[in-house]
This record gives C-alpha cells, sequence and structure tokens, in this order.
C-alpha cells in the first residue's frame, strides 16, 4: 500500500497535510481499509480547541468504529462538511475530498514532529506483521 | 491457523483476511455495502467451510437427537433441514445448529466456535447403538445467495435441486462433482448451501465464478454474512446467544417442541413459558447515525437494562440497527431506548424483526 510523501501520520493513521499554516486532518488509507465502509463521521465544531493525541471525532463504519486523534493542538477552523452527507468519500479519497478537519496549530512547530513516510510506512509493516 | 480449500482463491481475489474460530477466512472483499448489496439484488458467493459438520448415525439416531434438540427431529422428512437449537438441562444454549436428514444418517452443522464444545456434549451423551463422527475436515462448504442464486447455478446442478423447497436438499452434482445441495442460507435471500469433497474445491470454485459472472455474482465475505443475517434478525451464537441464554428469550420459540416429550432444557423452558420471561431479545432501530456495537449498555428511564448482543449499520434500511436483552416491560415495539455510546446516548426504538423484510428468500 503506498502512502504520500506530501503529508505526516500519527501512530493512530491520522496524516495531517500543512498549507499556508493550516494544518488538514484526515485518517490514511491503512485506516480505512482496516475500517471497512465508512458510514459516518462525527466531527467537533469548529472553534474547539484539540488537545494533541486526545480524542476529537468517531468515525463509524458498518462492522466498526474508531475514535479519532488530533495529530497535534490547536483550533478547529474549518470541518468537512461533504462527510455528513457522504461519508463514503472517506473510502473513496481519504488523502484528497475525504479530508476531516482544518486546525490552526497552537505551536507551528509541532507539524514537524508527526511521522515521517518512512517511518509510518515502518510502523503500519509492523502491526501488519 | 487452518486454511479452507478457497483460501488461496480469496487471497488472490483480493480478500482481507482475518482469524475466525481458527480458520483464515475472508472477511471483505471489495466492501461491506457492495457484497451485500449484491446478495440482496443479485448473487453473492460464501465461503463458510469453517462450519462443522457431524454425522450421526443408528437406527436410533432420529430418537437421540430428539432428546439433544428443541426442535422436532422426530418430524422431519427425508430431504428435510431443520433449524434447532440444543441445549443444556438449564435450558442454556450450547449452540444453534441445522440438522439435514438422509435416508441412512443425519448432518448436524454446527457453528465454527463451538466445533470442540458440540462433539464432546453431544459425544458424552452419546447411547450405544449410535455413531457420531466429524466430517468437518472432510467437507467444503460454499453459499450461493441472492435472487440470481437459481439463474446461476442453472445448467450446473441437477434439475431437482433447482426445484428444492426453501430448506430442502437433495445429493447430486454441481459441476459434475459429488454434493449435497441444499436451498438454505443464512441472509434472508433464496439461496443454496452445497456441500463436498475439498478435493474438488477449484472445480467447483471456478464454475461458479464463471457461471456467476453473466449474473453478477460478486464474493462476499464474513462481514456482510454478519450484516445481512442482522437484518433478518437472525442469531449469531456467542453474540446474541450462548450458554446463558435460553431459545424463548432469544424470540426462538418456534424451535422449541415441548409436546415432543422430554429433552435436554425442557423441564426449564416449560416454566419459562408457564411463568413467562424475565428479559427478552428485542431488535431496535437508531434514528441518527451512530451505530451500536456489541457490549453496549442499553438504558431506559436513566438506568441500565441490558447490553447490545449485535449492532450494525443496515445497508439495505440505511441505517443503525441492533439486538439485546431487555426485561420483558419494554420489549414491546415502539418502546423507547436509548444506546450508551461512550459518553453519548443514542435514540433506539423497539422494532420488529426482521429489519428487513424485502428478501427472496420463500417459506
Amino acid at each position: 500500500m503506498g502512502f504520500p510523501d506530501d503529508v505526516r501520520y500519527t501512530k493512530e493513521h491520522e496524516w495531517a497535510r500543512e498549507e499556508g499554516g493550516l494544518v488538514t486532518v484526515g485518517i490514511t488509507s491503512w485506516a480505512t481499509d482496516q475500517l471497512g465502509d465508512v458510514v459516518f463521521v462525527e466531527l467537533p465544531e469548529p472553534g474547539r480547541a484539540l488537545e494533541a493525541g486526545k480524542p476529537f471525532g468517531v468515525v463509524e463504519a458498518v462492522k466498526t468504529v474508531s475514535d479519532l486523534f488530533a495529530p497535534l493542538a490547536g483550533e478547529v477552523v474549518e470541518v468537512n462538511t461533504l462527510l455528513a452527507d457522504n461519508p463514503a468519500v472517506v473510502n473513496q479519497a481519504p488523502y484528497g475530498d475525504g479530508w476531516m478537519v482544518r486546525i490552526r496549530p497552537s505551536d507551528p512547530k509541532a507539524f514537524a514532529q508527526l511521522l515521517s513516510h518512512d517511518d509510518y510506512e515502518k510502523l503500519v509493516e509492523e502491526q501488519h506483521a | 491457523m487452518k486454511q479452507t480449500p478457497f483460501t488461496e482463491f480469496h487471497r488472490a481475489a483480493g480478500a482481507k483476511l482475518v482469524e475466525f474460530a481458527g480458520f483464515e477466512m475472508p472477511v471483505r472483499y471489495t466492501g461491506d455495502v457492495r457484497e451485500h448489496l449484491a446478495v440482496r439484488n443479485t448473487a453473492g458467493l460464501f465461503d463458510i467451510t469453517h462450519m462443522g459438520e457431524f454425522e450421526v448415525r443408528g437406527a436410533q439416531a432420529g430418537e437421540w437427537l430428539d432428546r439433544m434438540l428443541t426442535n422436532h427431529v422426530g418430524g422431519m422428512a427425508i430431504g428435510q433441514c431443520l433449524y434447532s437449537p440444543m441445549c443444556r438441562p438449564d435450558a442454556g444454549i450450547v449452540d444453534d445448529l441445522l440438522v439435514y436428514r438422509y435416508a441412512d444418517r443425519f448432518m448436524l452443522v454446527v457453528n465454527a466456535s463451538n466445533m470442540a464444545k458440540d462433539f464432546a456434549w453431544l459425544d458424552s451423551h452419546r447411547p450405544a447403538g449410535i455413531s457420531l463422527e466429524d466430517r468437518s475436515a472432510a467437507t467444503a462448504l460454499l453459499a450461493v445467495q441472492g435472487p440470481k442464486a437459481s439463474a446461476v447455478l442453472a445448467g450446473h446442478v441437477p434439475a431437482a435441486a433447482l426445484d428444492l423447497g426453501f430448506y430442502r436438499f437433495t445429493e447430486g452434482g454441481i459441476f459434475g462433482v459429488p454434493a449435497t445441495v441444499s436451498r438454505t442460507g443464512y441472509t434472508g435471500e433464496d439461496g443454496f448451501e452445497l456441500y463436498f469433497e475439498p478435493a474438488h474445491g477449484a472445480a467447483v470454485w471456478e464454475g461458479l465464478l464463471r457461471a456467476g459472472e453473466p449474473h453478477g455474482l460478486e464474493l462476499v465475505g464474513l462481514g456482510a454474512r454478519d450484516t445481512l443475517r442482522l437484518e433478518m434478525g437472525y442469531m449469531l451464537y456467542g453474540n446474541d446467544i450462548d450458554d446463558t441464554t435460553t431459545p424463548l428469550e432469544a424470540g426462538l420459540g418456534w424451535t422449541v417442541k415441548l409436546a415432543k416429550g422430554e429433552f435436554h432444557g425442557s423441564a426449564v423452558l416449560a416454566k419459562q413459558k408457564a411463568e413467562g420471561l424475565k428479559r427478552r431479545l428485542v431488535g431496535f432501530q437508531l434514528e441518527g447515525r451512530r451505530v451500536p456495537r456489541h457490549g453496549m449498555n442499553i438504558v431506559a428511564g436513566g438506568r441500565t437494562v441490558g447490553q447490545v448482543t449485535s449492532g450494525t449499520f443496515s445497508p439495505s434500511l440505511e441505517r443503525p440497527i441492533g439486538m439485546g436483552y431487555v426485561e420483558t416491560a419494554l420489549a414491546a415495539n415502539g418502546t423507547a431506548l436509548e444506546i450508551q455510546a461512550g459518553s453519548s446516548l443514542l435514540a433506539a426504538r423497539v422494532t420488529a424483526r426482521p429489519f428487513y423484510t424485502r428478501g427472496s428468500h420463500r417459506s
């Protein structure tokens, strides 16, 4: 399974992409593969403060459910409203239209501390073995 | 981990394989929803070789099975299949299984997770003159389910197989391979289950895929099998029923034949029937999109009144559904309940089963 190298990753299988001082967050293709068909995503309201590593939402698939964990601390500035009507986009385009929230990080340096592409690939290989 | 004759086919088809009851089994190929809807709309092919098959022989085999099972084996015709719980003396369910009555023997089809327990239980109650043989390792089992199941098999099984009534079987061939073909399944759709020797696995698998292609036959994993059975309100052993629940509590009263005479559990079941049940398995639908999951608390009036035994998002109804045991006073259709999902309370309403009523199976 190929993972894009323009994003960083968490151990809990979120990805994060930095653009113009904001960080967009979603879940990885490995996570969607494990979950199966996503049928509902519960996301926070814009304006909410997130704590790094703490749950900020829930992703429900047909067979299972998983918490979403914040890759870094910050304020939610936007949530993906497309997912309310079409949660399947998370499976179809996990790194694109299936994104979940945009965060304004409270510490601009936190992004660089997330897992690199290589680290994440290694993590998945270990978990898969 | 045990494999089925089809494991390599699953892998080649891109299935996600998981450990299930000691077997490496496909949980999904393309996606739970797509596979589920294929069975509802066209046809799906399931590898269910992990199920166990026991052969029972002896002049008194029918009488013995009537003492071991709650349903009426003695009333079965040759060529008939029967669903029955098997209970302990306290009416706790050892397993739920299918009985096939052949001219010279019975076949019991048991849950993979209960195979060893079932065999030990049956064997410990086996009188002289009855033989019990575990044929699981010598039996491959595929299911073809869906409104197009009959069209998929047409021309590849004896005509008699296509004319079978629901819960009937015949011995014949499929693609020239000796097989038992039954009109049974656990999806709510018309369909067939095919029992044959594992050595013929490739011939039957490849034959079915070829025959099924024009009819939209898709490979279906255990994930969709679970959502299909739950839409029908069918039991999953270990979730909805187990050693601590009785068939009457589970709503399986139609399989409890007290009039046939004594059997394991009959005294307790007769008492439950006479005195009324304290709890019942109910189905419920949820109003939002959050999904009830096994083990979540069921809440009414601010107190916990039971646990979710099965829950999923129903692909056919496009809403969450579930089952669980509640006090009898809360079991009436329409009763408002809540499901505790983390810190959230989800609004639910008791709903008659099956949840899905438009299936193609014939009763």
